[in-house]
């Protein structure tokens, strides 16, 4: 299985705290397969490396039909309306997401770094949402266009979130 | 159930070559796996073999998140010891069975 280097390329292109750990497991789990792993963010997927976003995202409670209360009634979209609602439902998911060991964003990435794996962000995304190099991750592998990123996924398999 | 001989003792293992039980295993038995996975093992594959067997006796299952934050080894060292799957790699040579975690 080692001989042929297995290679993943993942776009998350979405800020949901639950796209984004898609997108973070999926990378970590192919380091822990020994499959090389690239995680390329783009548009809203840039909140997730950018410092001041990536431990406070959030999961929709409107429009989200898979939310359940606590004891798996479905979670009515009026309520989601309130606010504060969808920070409590948010701190409630990361509080059970702790409980499996599964670490706050920037550790993630931190752990996905040590693994081996290669983290950019998109070039066009930060200029239409003006972020800076600054911004970002610090240990970002760099910024990519879309050219770029495709020279880099030659031969990989590409994983949309 | 496959059965295979590593350093003169006989071990059961299952069909990818983890140990069935892990009190067949012995230190010369990890040694011949690591041989067989082309690892030479060195004092800081013992610990994080051993911290990973006492994990197991009391029934604890281990991350990497878990394993990283021990003390007994950083993740970065842990792929460098073990390269190409560090936590399968680990517990094969640990005598344990293959791990299920996703994190």
């Amino acid at each position: 299985m080692e001989d042929k280097k297995r290679k993943v390329c993942i776009i998350c292109a979405k800020a949901n705290l639950e796209d984004v750990y898609a997108a973070l497991i999926l990378a970590n789990g192919a380091r822990m397969e020994g499959i090389e792993a690239e995680l390329f963010f783009t548009f809203f997927g840039l909140d997730a490396v950018t410092k001041k976003r990536m431990d406070k995202l959030h999961t929709p409670v409107v429009g989200n039909p898979g939310l359940r209360l606590p004891g798996g009634l479905p979670f009515p979209t009026l309520l989601g309306v309130i606010p504060g609602m969808e920070a409590m439902v948010s701190f409630m998911m990361k509080k059970e997401m702790e409980k499996l060991d599964i670490p706050p964003v920037s550790e993630f990435l931190d752990m996905i770094k040590a693994a081996g794996g290669k983290i950019f962000a998109c070039k066009l995304a930060m200029e239409m949402f003006k972020l800076k190099k600054e911004d970002l991750y610090d240990d970002l592998d760099g910024i990519l266009t879309v050219g770029e990123f495709y020279e880099r996924a030659e031969g990989a398999q590409i994983i949309f979130v | 159930m496959p059965k295979k001989l590593y350093a003169g003792i006989e071990v059961e293992v299952d069909d990818e070559g983890y140990l069935k039980d892990m009190s067949q295993w012995t230190p010369q038995v990890a040694e011949a796996i690591a041989e067989e996975l082309g690892i030479t093992l060195t004092d800081q594959h013992w610990k994080v073999i051993n911290f990973l067997r006492e994990k197991a006796a009391a029934g604890e299952e281990v991350t990497m998140r878990k394993l990283g934050k021990s003390g007994v080894v950083s993740i970065k060292d842990l792929y460098k010891l073990f390269p190409n799957g560090p936590l399968k790699k680990a517990a094969k040579i640990a005598g344990l069975p293959k791990p299920r975690g996703c994190v």
